[in-house]
Parts: structure tokens; C-alpha cells; sequence
């Protein structure tokens, strides 16, 4: 085991990909340097500047010419550098990248992934800080991932890269330099499977990406008031883990959804409508949503403020469920 | 630019020779297959038979010919919404094809995509595409991918003037030169953006000149006549083989029909087409073929073989089965694949 960093994990995780299968490459602005968040340092230097491949500023061409080369026998990792550009490439990502295997009746498949850096992180305002994975996840053809670990980090990345399928990897800005205990050999995490980060019998926490982490710290305060949090990390949104879910909450019978999203048509509503309708009759307590209300993400801290959910509300939410 | 200014520059060749009369003969055929296959689509759509909507490239013909006729089968092809004529020009077959267009099972696609979204892997063609300008960065990323891979080949991507407005385009040119990519861009000007003129929308001297701010040298010809338009696209694909480098290929052609099947143009002067009529390019390199001593008789045969062709593969589509309704949740992706809701 090693003490890692999700930059340090992910680069690592490219890095050995690149090495292993000749036909990964990477595009984006300011690769050669080593990527915005350093999750490209070196590899330049490495794999050459054919491989990664320092890209002008053209989100929709970046995106293009990775559909075209998936569709080619290459398997291009694409940097879309902050998760809101990759709205200048929502074509390229939505009706080509994810459509073409099945418009052209399986024909070709698309083997990419779209890094986006995603979530709120030193006050970058409405244009930087987003977090739309429900976007990506209402899209059939994306596979859609936000890991929340080191090892996550470089275990889906992983995953992402080998699996034939456009995969859209939500790596949460603020958590570049979180730090974490890893297998050195990085292993690949299976796309699809969740992780319980915590056991417990009271209530279901279902969460992903950096809001992880603010569920575990209210399941820790929660303990202290004689509360058992489950806390599931779904990991992958789309394909997403129901069996876990449906299994832990059966067993609580109690459920909470936390995101860092705009709760409005959130993915949250999905995994919340599901357990309603699967297991409502067994329902301990409603179903409940935490994410952000439905407001740009402000500059100044306490106006972003608004859009953050912090963890007194989480644990007062969870009591609310448990004690009603 | 008006629609009657591109006239042909006449019909005797320079330096006519067998060679010469075999590939104009070749270049007949293919255009007299693209002009039925797109006659009988525009029929089974009006009909009924044929849904969604159909884009004729018909009075185009030349371009997909000219171009395609000096591409290997190795070779790479991205098109439009009006792609039927690249489609069979680069060697996709044409009942296949035409099933597709039927959205039945034996189509290239099982029937997923249609006229929209006809693709041939097997030949290079990567794909009509139902977004205007969308092919062109898909294209510039195949030539990227052929080069990374050490493969030869080149990438060709064809779009109408209209697309010459979006980003991709400006960004692809940029991106093909810079990176230095095998890529010949073919903008099949016919004028329209839809059914907007596209000199009422665009600023500055067109296509080339927009290649060339990109670096990327560029020519001019007249779209309807497939020799000129063999001889430039000859030209470029000899720079872009020798150099690695992209070209630009802008190719002023006419579009006889509407933006689409259904759509009665009536914002274009009975005499305006009429004019436009004129510039046939089959009509044209057939007056060619004639002048260059190739019998009536056997011009002839070539449209009637291609009528023939045509009537089969509209004959096999209509009795084609349609795909069971389960390959509607087929071929859409691995990870997740069975999951629905």
C-alpha cells in the first residue's frame, strides 16, 4: 500500500496504460505541461507529443477528431480541461460519439473517454464549477463515472480506457490532491459497481463523487448520536449499481440521496424514484434528496455558500429520517 | 455568386485518349447509378416507402464521382445529410444501401440509421451524418488515427457550403494543418444552406480563401463537370500522399432539387432552375463521351444499366423483412447493455 493522491493515482494509471497498449493516446489544451491539475505531468516527455497531444483551444474539435479516431482502432483519452467547456462539444459527445455504434447498426464502436473536471473548487464561479452528470447519464450510448478515491481515480480510469464504450469520467476538481491509501498496482474498478464506504443498519446514504466524503463525515457525527449510516459510493452513474442500493436499503428501509448537483433533475431523483417504486411498501421513512437548489454557482464564498451543502444539513437530514 | 454563372468549359477534352475515354465512361457509370438511386429514393419517399426525410444530391452527382474515383478502398470518407451519392461512389453496395433507405435489415445500418445515417465501414465510408459540418472533425480525427497507426490513407471529408459557417469547420481546418493530417476537405458548393442562398449569410470570398487563411492551399472548380473535378481532386490527393498535408477541394455544383425530397423550392425562379438544368453533369460529360466518339448506344446502356440496378435494389428492399424489434436495444454499448430504465 502506498499514500497517494488522485492526481498522482490517475497520472500513474494513464502512464501505465500508455505503456501497455500503444493505440491510447490523449488530446487537449495544455497537455504537454502536464494538464491543468498536473494528471498529465511527464507523460509527454514519455510517450512523445504524437501521444499526447497538445491541442488548440477547440472543444469541438477535440471531441470530433476523438470520435474519429475511436471509430479508427485508437482509444484517445480526451481532456476536456474544465467539465463546463465540454459544453462546446456536446454534438461530438451526444450525437456522434455515443450514437454512432448504434446509428451504424454496430458497425463501429467508439472506445473514448472524456475526462471532466467537474464540481466546485476555489470559487471558479458559474462557468467552472458545474456538475452535470444527470446530462450525461440521460444520453443511451455513455457510460458515465465520477470517482471520489485515489484509487478510484485510477481504477476507473482504468476501466474507462480498456471498455469499447464513450465513457464521460467526472474527476472532481477539488479532489486532485485529496490523499488516500492505495494498492500500488492500481487496479482497475470495475465500471458499474458501487462501494459501500460505510456499513451500517439505520439508513442508506447513497452519494458519489467529492459529496462522498461529506457523507462519510456526517455518518461519522451521526454515530456519535447512536446513528448507523450506510454510505454507498455508486462510482458509476450510468450503468448504476441498483442491486447495492436495493439491497442495502431493503435492509435500512431508509434512504437519502446526497449530490453536489442542482437537485432538480438530479440524478438523485432517479435512484430515489426507483427505490420508491421498487421497495416503497418496505419504506421506513420517504425517500429523501440532498443536492444544491437551483441556482448559478456565485463567486463570492458566501454566495457560493448557497449552492454547498454542508454537513449539519446532511446530519440533520438523517436524523430527521431515522427519528422522524 | 448567381446559379448560372458555372458553365462548362466545353466538351472536347484535351489530349483525349483511350485512358481518358475509359475513365469518363467509368465516371458516367457512377454518376448514372448515384442520379437513379437517388431518383428512385426521392419516388419510394413520396410513396411513402421511404421515410424521415431524403436529401437528393441529384445535379451533384460529379463531385462524389470525380472525387472518389482516386480513392483506394483503403481510403476514408465522412458525409452529409446528403450523402447517397459519396456513399456509392466510394463502393458501398448499392442494394444494401438502398435497403437502409427502407430501414429494413439487410440495410448497412439493420435499418438504425437511414438516409441520414448510411454508413459502409467495409469500403471507408465512416458515415452520412445527420449534423451539418459534424463529419468533418470525425474525419480529421480518423486521418489523425491513420497516422498515429503508420497506415496509409487519406481521409476525405465532404460538406456543403453551408457548413463552411460552423466552428468545426474553421477548427478542423486549423487543427488539419496543424497537426499535418492526410485530410482533403471537399466543400460541395450548391449555393444553399438549407433553403437560404449562402451568399446572404456569408461574409468574405468563400471556402478557399477561408483554407488558405488556415494554411491549407485550396482550388476552385466547376462541380459539374467530373473531369475537372477528377483532375483537381488527382492533383491534391498526389499533395496530400506526397506531403501528409491537408488540401481543400471547392467544387461549385447545382442542386436540382429542394433541400429535401419534399420541399418544392419555391424560393428559386422557374427560370433559375431551368438555368441550373443546364449545368447537368451527366447530360454534360455525356455530350463529352459523344464528342469523344463514344456511341449513343452505348451512353445509353449505362443508364439503362443503372435503372436496372436501381429497380432490383428497390425490388429487395420492398421485400426485405425489417429488423426484429429487439435490435432497437442492440448495439448501443457494452458496459450497461441490457439495462433500459
Amino acid at each position: 500500500m502506498a499514500l497517494m493522491t488522485c492526481q498522482e493515482a490517475a497520472l500513474a494509471a494513464l502512464a501505465h496504460e500508455m505503456q501497455e497498449d500503444p493505440t491510447i493516446w490523449a488530446l487537449g489544451e495544455d497537455l504537454g505541461r502536464g494538464g491543468v491539475f498536473g494528471q498529465y505531468r511527464g507523460l509527454q516527455q514519455r510517450f512523445g507529443a504524437e501521444r499526447i497531444v497538445d491541442t488548440p483551444i477547440s472543444e469541438a474539435t477535440i471531441m470530433g477528431a476523438a470520435v474519429g479516431a475511436a471509430m479508427m482502432g485508437t482509444r484517445p483519452v480526451v481532456e476536456m480541461r474544465i467539465a463546463d467547456f465540454a459544453l462546446c462539444a456536446v454534438d461530438e459527445l451526444v450525437n456522434q460519439a455515443a450514437k454512432a455504434r448504434f446509428m451504424f447498426g454496430g458497425q463501429a464502436k467508439v472506445p473514448l473517454v472524456a475526462r471532466h473536471p467537474m464540481g466546485t473548487w476555489k470559487n471558479l464561479a458559474a462557468q467552472h464549477s458545474q456538475s452535470l452528470e444527470a446530462w450525461w447519464v440521460h444520453v443511451p450510448g455513455l457510460v458515465v463515472a465520477a470517482p471520489a478515491t485515489p484509487a478510484d481515480c485510477a481504477g476507473l480510469l482504468k476501466s474507462s480506457i480498456r471498455c469499447d464504450d464513450p465513457v464521460v469520467l467526472l474527476e472532481h476538481k477539488d479532489l486532485w490532491t485529496y490523499a488516500a491509501e492505495v494498492d500500488e498496482a492500481l487496479p482497475p474498478v470495475p465500471l458499474g459497481v458501487a462501494e459501500c464506504a460505510r456499513d451500517g443498519r439505520d439508513l442508506t446514504l447513497v452519494t458519489w463523487s467529492a459529496a462522498r466524503h461529506l457523507a462519510l463525515a456526517a455518518a461519522d457525527a451521526a454515530a456519535a448520536t447512536g446513528i448507523e449510516v450506510e454510505v454507498l459510493d455508486l462510482r458509476t452513474l450510468w450503468p448504476w449499481d441498483r442491486g447495492a442500493v436495493l439491497g442495502s436499503v431493503s435492509r435500512t428501509r431508509r434512504l437519502l440521496v446526497l449530490h453536489e448537483a442542482v437537485q432538480v433533475a438530479g440524478f438523485g431523483a432517479e435512484i430515489a424514484a426507483t427505490v420508491a417504486e421498487t421497495l416503497g411498501s418496505i419504506l421506513a421513512a420517504p425517500v429523501r434528496r440532498l443536492g444544491a437548489p437551483r441556482v448559478p454557482i456565485a463567486y463570492a464564498p458566501p454566495l457560493e455558500a448557497v449552492y454547498r451543502i454542508d454537513q449539519g444539513r446532511v446530519l440533520a437530514t438523517i436524523q430527521g429520517l431515522v427519528r422522524g | 455568386m448567381s446559379e448560372a454563372t458555372v458553365q462548362p468549359t466545353g466538351p472536347v477534352l484535351e489530349g483525349a485518349n483511350d485512358a481518358m475515354l475509359a475513365r469518363l465512361i467509368a465516371h458516367q457509370r457512377t454518376m448514372a447509378r448515384i442520379r437513379a438511386f437517388e431518383e428512385a429514393a426521392a419516388e419510394a419517399a413520396a410513396a411513402g416507402e421511404v421515410l424521415g426525410l431524403v436529401h437528393p444530391s441529384i445535379g451533384q452527382e460529379a463531385v462524389a464521382a470525380g472525387v472518389c474515383a482516386n480513392l483506394e478502398r483503403h481510403d476514408l470518407v465522412t458525409s452529409t445529410h446528403r450523402g447517397h451519392g459519396h456513399t456509392l461512389a466510394k463502393g458501398a453496395d448499392l442494394a444494401a444501401t438502398m435497403a437502409e433507405l427502407f430501414g429494413k435489415a439487410s440495410g448497412f445500418c439493420k435499418g438504425k440509421g437511414g438516409s441520414m445515417h448510411i454508413a459502409d465501414f467495409s469500403v471507408g465510408m465512416l458515415g452520412a451524418n445527420g449534423v451539418v459540418a459534424a463529419g468533418i472533425p470525425i474525419a480529421v480525427g480518423a486521418a489523425q488515427a491513420l497516422k498515429l497507426r503508420r497506415l496509409p490513407g487519406v481521409a476525405v471529408t465532404f460538406f456543403g457550403d453551408g457548413a463552411t459557417n460552423r466552428g468545426p469547420f474553421f477548427e478542423s481546418l486549423n487543427w488539419a494543418a496543424l497537426f499535418r493530417l492526410p485530410v482533403l476537405f471537399v466543400c460541395e458548393d450548391n449555393g444553399f444552406g438549407s433553403t437560404t442562398r449562402n451568399e446572404a449569410v456569408s461574409a468574405g470570398p468563400g471556402p478557399a480563401a477561408r483554407a488558405e487563411a488556415c494554411g491549407v492551399p485550396a482550388r476552385t472548380v466547376d462541380g459539374s463537370d467530373v473531369a475537372a473535378v477528377d483532375e483537381a481532386a488527382a492533383a491534391l490527393l498526389a499533395e496530400i500522399r506526397a506531403s501528409g498535408s491537408p488540401r481543400l477541394l471547392h467544387a461549385r455544383t447545382h442542386r436540382f432539387l429542394g433541400h429535401t425530397s419534399i420541399d418544392a423550392q419555391g424560393y428559386r425562379s422557374a427560370d433559375e432552375l431551368a438555368a441550373c438544368r443546364k449545368s447537368d453533369p451527366i447530360a454534360f460529360n455525356a455530350a463529352r463521351l459523344r464528342a469523344l466518339g463514344c456511341a449513343d448506344a452505348e451512353i445509353s446502356a449505362i443508364a439503362a444499366a443503372a435503372g436496372g440496378e436501381v429497380a432490383a435494389a428497390v425490388a429487395a428492399a420492398r421485400a426485405a423483412p425489417h429488423a426484429p424489434s429487439h435490435e432497437a436495444f442492440a448495439d448501443i454499448q457494452d458496459i450497461g447493455g441490457g439495462l433500459w430504465r
